[in-house]
């Protein structure tokens, strides 16, 4: 196996194409998780606490025990004795939920598992679950709501967290000397990841060898992490996650389901299948926490930022720990005279334990920076667009390297002119439309670019097709295709004749779905494979009584399906049948090298934001998002854009709607998509997505950084700034409901 | 989801006379609230008549003028009828105001007027709640009521009634046909659903073994119509404030004018408060405005739903504003 570390070559791929795995979605011949059906297959279905804090004094199972159908029932007093996973993310272990089910007595939180039910249908499952009777002991002390905290000035709740304090300069002083100051707090309530996917697990084992169908945006992970729980070799444990119904983050580390369903599945020597309802969803399987900030900025008359102060505060579980690091970005955003200070604290709630959630910590930071910044422009009676112009960061400010590459002007002017922005008056309320007051916002994107190790197998058929296999996952982004397009370009035999696999832990490993790595960091892995592959080619033309013998292997090249030297050239196919071969495939791995030291990865963006507030019925809605994205180069523009637009929509769900509540006892009022408030396609404004073409070689050979959560970040800070363009109204608290706008 | 038995019948004294004969029955058309509560086990029927091959399709117009819709005329059925576009504007408005297509097209006409409240601690069957089980006090009251009702509430209720359809058939006007097992009879709409007040889970006049078989909507009132909704989201929510109006004008004055409500109180609500203070009144936004200030002079807000109180007055005021606008076209 060869180590490709990079910046070989550069290559030059980019094409819309259309998901290659769309059919098979379309007419469900894609195998999600819970779409697994094995011979002798069992249900199981989770019964959760129903008290916010306290101990589970027993269980009442004589009922359900009795219901039809049931097999039995785990709980603590029954469970096998596991081991706790090491939970490292360098090791590639880590899971979300460190406590593994039924572990003791203790209630953290409204719906953590106290058992698991297993039946022969899920009906019964169900049913029975309902039948379960525990006795508590209640806790009359618990927290849900952080806001309750906050003091409303001075420092935020919770424990401030060591590790995520950073500062360049002197910011506290370069505050204090602004001519122009700004301080003010935001907040973000929890949002619900509401994957369309259910989480669900299927386990099997044969003799002592596990396998779990599982909707996953990390199969390694979760294949590592069930190897220690179970404390079997990862070998014996295989998760398959072929297709995913989106994660957002919520399915990037594993959660209890999967390991009681695996006991469960252990113990009845039968497959058990949990699928988790949309309640269980969205109280045992994470969420963006609740988010507290401060933001502090000082600026010259002429707008050129002096300082930023930006101090963070999000939510954490007593089940498990998330640091969201909200404000970990921010002295990256702007040129600040080089003083910035950030800060983070965390404060423990009785919730499951938040997780990431598309573009974590960034897109709940930048709301409050971005707004901040049309708050300093306001106050500059500035426009927002030139203060931002005024204050761009031609390098890192936090480490003085260069960008790798940086368009962010191009971006903000290139989505100014789409949007109009010129045409903006800048006093609220100025610019109406019949019933409707007009308001423009906008607000600076932004995401790292990350690169990960990655291995890949690369292998040619002797049909003529291509074996391309990674253990990475598609979570509906369009990996499968973008590794498709690579693979035809790389040997011109057609995307058509192009076999992907993923999802499967027992290919060569690959990195989660998460971070808007996986394009950075899987193509580089497929392109070294394919480089062995071909030179295992070549040595077989090249070898004794081969077509090109004796030839030096540099002069052969691969066009259409055809090995090519000089004027001389052979199918590959027909170089496989010679020698009577099925398959020449060769393995390798990638990984990022010295540029890491040499430059600073990030990508940025523009979004700009129209909405039209009625004053009259109180309604708000977003009317026109424009949008320009630096990427560096899109693989599959279509399939980048749709994300981009993707982002869009969530941001408008941040902005406008979204928020887990909890009542005065902890209750989880909206659990449901019912009652917890999507947008919905009513809601889509038209949404104009521009991604500028700009390789960043330096960061990979395909110049690709990556495109999943960037569209997000900025979109509530512009729907917020344009609100204020609309109403004068400043809202700092997101979701802008209805009931805030009527009370600002 | 418990299992219950489920019995086909295919005639009206069938069905009611089924009824009769146990508790614990429930008739089920559409299915889209009764089987969304079985699987919550908030209801428990142990037997489900299934009643929609009983002959209550049909909408048909009585020689008097009214409109006699049959029980089982589905949502989307009743909302595109082209009496209804003509004559109840109103009522086509409010139906596909409401749910989606996918639901519309199950929903029933009787099944709409039978919806129970979406107040999510009625929903669960782990929380307290008078309406579900009596005596178990009400969650919402001290708990999150953003959602909740600021009109007809009592101090053991604050649910809303959900529905949009009949916010529109109370604003028309209507009369529902009741059959049970001793004849049929019939209610004044407005008159069917009940206050909370100490009984919270009496929602409805429906007899043990009666069965909703027809509305008959009154006489076609004219005028301009309009059925606004305000929600958070732009669709498939339930109301926050909605209004039904119709108004007729004689000249530049409110003649006739109906004002129905939804989303701010606990059952169905006609406004007549408003309706007295505009009729006779110049169609003047002022005007308009202080028939919404008269609608809830009753109003009680709760911790969380104060805004509710705006926000119908904006609804009612808007929804006047746009129906006398249709009036004058």
């Amino acid at each position: 196996m060869t180590t490709d570390t990079g910046k070989t070559r550069e290559y030059n791929l980019s094409a819309e194409k259309p998901r290659i795995d769309g059919t098979l979605k379309l007419t469900g011949g894609a195998d999600y998780a819970a779409d697994r059906n094995l011979p002798n297959q069992t249900y199981g279905y989770p019964v959760t606490s129903t008290i916010t804090s306290g101990k589970l004094v027993s269980l009442e199972l004589d009922e359900a025990l009795a219901m039809p159908g049931v097999l039995d029932i785990f709980h603590h007093d029954n469970f096998d004795q596991l081991s706790r996973s090491p939970n490292s993310f360098a090791d590639e272990n880590l899971t979300s939920e460190p406590r593994l089910p039924f572990e003791d007595n203790e209630i953290h939180y409204q719906g953590q598992y106290i058992a698991l039910v297993v039946a022969d249908t899920l009906n019964h499952a169900r049913a029975a679950a309902m039948k379960v009777k525990a006795n508590y002991e209640r806790s009359d002390e618990f927290l849900t709501d952080i806001k309750a905290l906050d003091r409303g000035e001075g420092e935020l709740p919770g424990e401030e967290q060591p590790g995520d304090a950073s500062s360049i300069g002197d910011a506290d002083s370069a505050f204090e000397s602004a001519s122009v100051k700004l301080d003010h707090r935001y907040s973000i309530a929890q949002e619900n990841h509401s994957v369309m996917e259910m989480h669900a697990s299927v386990a099997q084992w044969e003799n002592d060898m596990l396998t779990i169908y599982e909707s996953s945006q990390g199969v390694v992970f979760q294949r590592n992490a069930l190897s220690k729980i179970f404390g079997i070799p990862p070998e014996k444990v295989t998760v398959i996650s072929h297709f995913i119904g989106s994660g957002f983050g919520s399915k990037l580390f594993m959660w209890p389901h999967a390991i009681m369903t695996a006991v469960a599945a252990r113990r009845l020597g039968r497959p058990v299948k949990t699928v988790l309802s949309r309640t269980q969803e969205y109280l045992a399987t994470g969420y963006r926490p609740t988010s507290l900030q401060r933001v502090r900025l000082g600026a010259d008359d002429s707008g050129k930022l002096l300082s930023i102060h930006h101090d963070g505060c999000n939510e954490s579980s007593p089940a498990g720990k998330h640091d969201d690091t909200v404000s970990g970005a921010t002295p990256k955003m702007y040129d600040c005279g080089g003083n910035a200070a950030v800060t983070n604290r965390l404060v423990t709630v009785n919730k499951c334990p938040p997780c990431p959630m598309r573009a974590p910590g960034e897109a709940s930071g930048n709301f409050a920076l971005e707004t901040a910044m049309d708050e300093l422009a306001v106050k500059l009676e500035m426009d927002p667009l030139a203060l931002r112009k005024k204050n761009f960061a031609a390098a890192d400010p936090t480490s003085d390297l260069p960008w790798s590459s940086n368009h962010l002007k191009e971006c903000w002017d290139d989505a100014a002119s789409r949007f109009g922005w010129d045409k903006r008056n800048p006093t609220p309320g100025a610019m109406q439309d019949g019933d409707e007051i007009i308001g423009y916002g906008m607000a600076t994107q932004s995401w790292e670019a990350m690169r990960q190790h990655c291995s890949a197998r690369f292998g040619f058929r002797a049909d003529g097709s291509l074996l391309v296999a990674c253990g990475t996952q598609d979570i509906g982004t369009g990996t499968y295709t973008i590794v498709a397009q690579t693979a035809s370009e790389l040997t011109g035999i057609p995307i058509e004749m192009v076999d992907v696999r993923l999802g499967d832990s027992q290919l060569p490993s690959g990195p989660l779905s998460g971070g808007s790595m996986a394009t950075s960091t899987v193509l580089p892995a497929v392109s070294a494979a394919f480089d062995e592959a071909l030179s295992q080619l070549k040595s077989l033309a090249t070898a004794e009584g081969g077509v090109f013998e004796n030839a030096d292997p540099d002069t052969i090249e691969i066009q259409s399906g055809k090995l090519v030297q000089g004027d001389r050239s052979v199918e590959i196919t027909q170089l496989l049948a010679d020698n009577q071969l099925g398959l020449i495939d060769g393995e390798a791995s990638a990984q990022p090298g010295d540029e890491q030291n040499q430059y600073s990865f990030r990508s940025f963006g523009a979004v700009f934001v129209e909405v039209r507030w009625d004053p009259g019925i109180s309604r708000l809605r977003v009317a026109r998002v424009v949008s320009t994205i630096d990427i560096g180069r899109a693989i599959n523009p279509m399939t980048a854009r749709n994300q981009v637009e993707g982002g869009i929509v969530m941001g408008i769900g941040m902005g406008m709607f979204e928020q887990a509540e909890f009542d005065q006892n902890g209750y989880p009022y909206n659990n449901n998509l019912a009652d917890y408030i999507l947008p919905v396609n009513a809601d889509m404004p038209k949404v104009e997505v521009d991604l500028l073409d700009y390789p960043d070689y330096r960061h990979n050979a395909f110049g690709a950084r990556g495109v999943g959560e960037i569209g997000l970040t900025g979109v509530a800070a512009a729907i917020s700034n344009a609100v204020y363009n609309a109403t004068g109204k400043r809202i700092r608290d997101m979701p802008i409901s209805i009931e805030k706008l009527l009370s600002a | 989801m418990r299992a219950f038995e489920l019995e086909s019948v295919e005639a009206i004294d069938q069905a009611v006379s089924h009824r009769r004969v146990h508790d614990g029955e429930a008739f089920i058309a559409g299915g889209t609230t009764l089987l969304d509560l079985v699987k919550l086990d908030v209801m428990q029927p142990e037997k489900v008549v299934d009643v929609t091959r009983l002959p209550l399709k049909r909408i048909e117009t009585l020689e008097d003028g009214r409109l006699k819709i049959g029980a089982l005329v589905s949502n989307t059925e009743l909302a595109k009828h082209e009496i209804v576009l003509r004559d109840y504007p109103v009522l086509s408005e409010a139906l596909l105001s409401g749910a989606s297509t996918g639901l519309r097209n199950m929903a029933s006409t009787g099944g709409n007027v039978m919806q129970r409240t979406r107040c999510p601690y009625f929903r669960d069957p782990d929380m307290p709640c008078n309406k579900r089980e009596p005596g178990t006090g009400c969650s919402a009251l001290d708990g999150i009521n953003r959602n909740h009702a600021v009109l007809g509430t009592s101090e053991h209720c604050i649910a809303t009634h959900p529905s949009d359809m009949c916010v529109g058939m109370v604003a028309a006007g209507a009369t529902l046909v009741l059959e049970g097992p001793d004849g049929q009879r019939e209610v004044a709409f407005e008159d069917y659903h009940l206050l909370p007040g100490d009984h919270p889970e009496r929602e409805h006049d429906l007899k043990p073994g009666e069965l909703i078989t027809h509305v008959i909507l009154d006489t076609p009132r004219g005028g301009g119509q309009h059925y606004l909704k305000l929600r958070d989201r732009a669709s498939y929510e339930f109301a926050l404030a909605s209004c039904a109006a119709i108004v007729s004008l004689d000249g530049d004055n409110v003649s006739e004018v109906r004002v129905a409500l939804g989303g701010v109180a606990t059952k169905p609500w006609r406004a007549t408060a408003a309706e007295e203070a505009l009729k006779g009144q110049p169609a003047t936004q002022e005007n308009f405005e202080r028939a919404a200030d008269a609608a809830f002079t009753d109003a009680v807000a709760y911790s969380h739903n104060g805004y509710k109180i705006t926000l119908g007055k904006q609804a009612i005021a808007r929804a006047l504003r746009d129906a006398t606008a249709r009036a004058r076209a």
